[in-house]
């Protein structure tokens, strides 16, 4: 079964977009285990890693899109364990990068990625304005755009008596090319 | 000697006892540090996740303007920054098409010839003078938690065994300390999830804590900001998760060196853990 002929299909099937995205030849991946073994969150994940890949395997449309809706690639920690173990030297790690840009691109993200995604894009902005990330600006963006107002409410004031937390922000001098840079990479995908 | 320096932003902030305490120390054993000019945030482990060129333009601008600044070589202790950073140098090498999309990206010219190297790294190669200097022994049994950025994935970061690092015990034991054989030396901590899913965070954390103090260490110690703030500031949510009370300190490892070598525990910034630094009585052995 060909996926480029289904009308649903954005294109080739995943596999051929990792072959030529990321060099990574998914049919590499024989099916041992090890990164399952070794993800110390593989129990949390509807999905784990070696099953996503072999599903990336099939080549077929209804396999691509349960891979990118699964909530487990969401929990990848990308702590590297699987592509460091894997006996094949699949690069499983950006593999699973290239999932969650994917599934935020086809709009097929688990409902479970709205925070995830909501930190790393109030960390994003941080940077995007200042240069350097602004803890404290980040948890408020953080908050505004998650609504878990009340999330460590009581560490913040520890954090202060301890020093952590400097109430304004460092400013570089070369913001007005980083900014150009985020419009480059980043654009409007906000 | 001089050496580049890219502190990067938790070293400004949550983490800045890990800043204060590599600066004592370079200082104690006569590195200058040289900070990389107007530096900026190297992406951490938000920028891959929402877009593929951001994530090597971010820490690309920083290889490039140590380039212009002409280092030869940067020391990143954040291990974050340090791999980001490593990762990116080796993409620019491996890939010279992507090296050139990404020079227009940032507006500069970039190579990658700068070499990136972490706190333990650098440390190592000033370990005899280190051991000579050592004037207040660490006399502890310590658990090295090395985590997964300092030694993953090993071709890119280039440093110590990916499975069982040993830089950080042979440090602890030139300063009279002993880094003790247990499980969880480069076992993840959770530490992208922090914020979002604390609950995951104080399993793993709690792994790591668990054994750690089963296998009699008196404290951890890590080279990494992240993992420091999620055994540290985290440790309630830890604690809860296991059900005990575990007062096991976490340092950093400029921390217990700067402390052999008779520095100020306040210039360590020893007084800005959550949990206290302080060792339990020693428990009457057993076996």
């Amino acid at each position: 079964m060909s996926s480029a002929t289904h009308p649903a299909n954005s294109g080739a099937p995943l596999a051929a977009k990792i072959r030529q995205g990321l060099g990574i030849n998914i049919n590499h991946c024989y099916q041992c285990g090890k990164c399952a073994a070794g993800c110390p969150v593989a129990g949390d994940m509807d999905l784990n890693s070696c099953q996503a890949l072999r599903l990336l395997q099939l080549r077929t449309p209804e396999t691509d899109r349960k891979v990118l809706s699964s909530e487990g690639i969401w929990l990848c920690l990308t702590c590297e364990t699987c592509t460091s173990r894997c006996p094949q030297e699949v690069g499983v790690t950006k593999i699973m990068d290239f999932l969650r840009l994917e599934a935020v691109r086809r709009d097929l993200a688990h409902p479970k990625s709205k925070d995830i995604l909501a930190f790393h894009r109030a960390f994003m902005d941080s940077v995007r304005v200042t240069g350097r990330l602004y803890e404290v600006g980040l948890v408020a963006d953080y908050k505004a755009r998650s609504w878990h107002f009340l999330k460590d409410v009581l560490l913040a004031p520890k954090l202060f008596l301890r020093g952590k937390l400097p109430l304004l922000p460092h400013l570089i001098q070369g913001r007005a090319a980083l900014q150009r840079m985020f419009r480059r990479t980043l654009g409007n995908k906000e | 000697m001089k050496i580049g320096y890219y502190p990067g932003c938790s070293l400004l902030g949550s983490s800045r006892e890990f800043d204060e305490s590599v600066r004592a120390v370079c200082a104690a054993i006569g590195l200058e540090l040289v900070e990389v000019p107007d530096w900026s945030c190297c992406g951490a482990s938000s920028a891959h996740v929402l877009d593929h060129n951001l994530a090597l333009a971010l820490p690309a601008k920083i290889l490039a303007q140590a380039e212009a600044a002409g280092l030869q070589e940067v020391l990143a202790p954040c291990a974050a920054c340090f791999n980001r950073l490593a990762s990116t140098r080796a993409a620019l090498q491996n890939d010279p098409e992507a090296a050139a999309k990404i020079a227009a990206i940032i507006e500069m010219p970039v190579t990658g010839n700068v070499r990136v190297v972490n706190v333990l790294e650098v440390l190592d190669r000033f370990k005899d003078l280190i051991a000579e200097r050592t004037v207040a022994p660490f006399k502890h049994k310590v658990a090295c938690y090395y985590g997964c950025l300092l030694v993953r994935p090993q071709r890119v970061v280039a440093f110590d065994r990916a499975e069982d690092p040993l830089a950080m015990d042979r440090l602890m034991a030139a300063v009279g300390g002993e880094g003790i054989p247990w499980n969880f030396k480069t076992e993840c901590c959770g530490a992208a999830f922090s914020v979002t899913r604390t609950d995951l965070v104080a399993r793993l954390g709690g792994r790591i804590v668990e054994d750690a103090v089963k296998r009699g260490a008196e404290a951890l110690v890590v080279a990494c900001p992240m993992c420091h703030s999620n055994l540290d500031m985290r440790r309630p949510e830890i604690n809860a998760y296991l059900g005990a009370e575990h007062q096991l300190p976490v340092l950093f490892i400029t921390q217990a060196v700067g402390l052999a070598l008779g520095l100020d525990p306040k210039q360590l910034g020893l007084h800005r853990h959550l949990v206290p630094f302080a060792f339990a009585p020693q428990p009457v052995a057993t076996a």
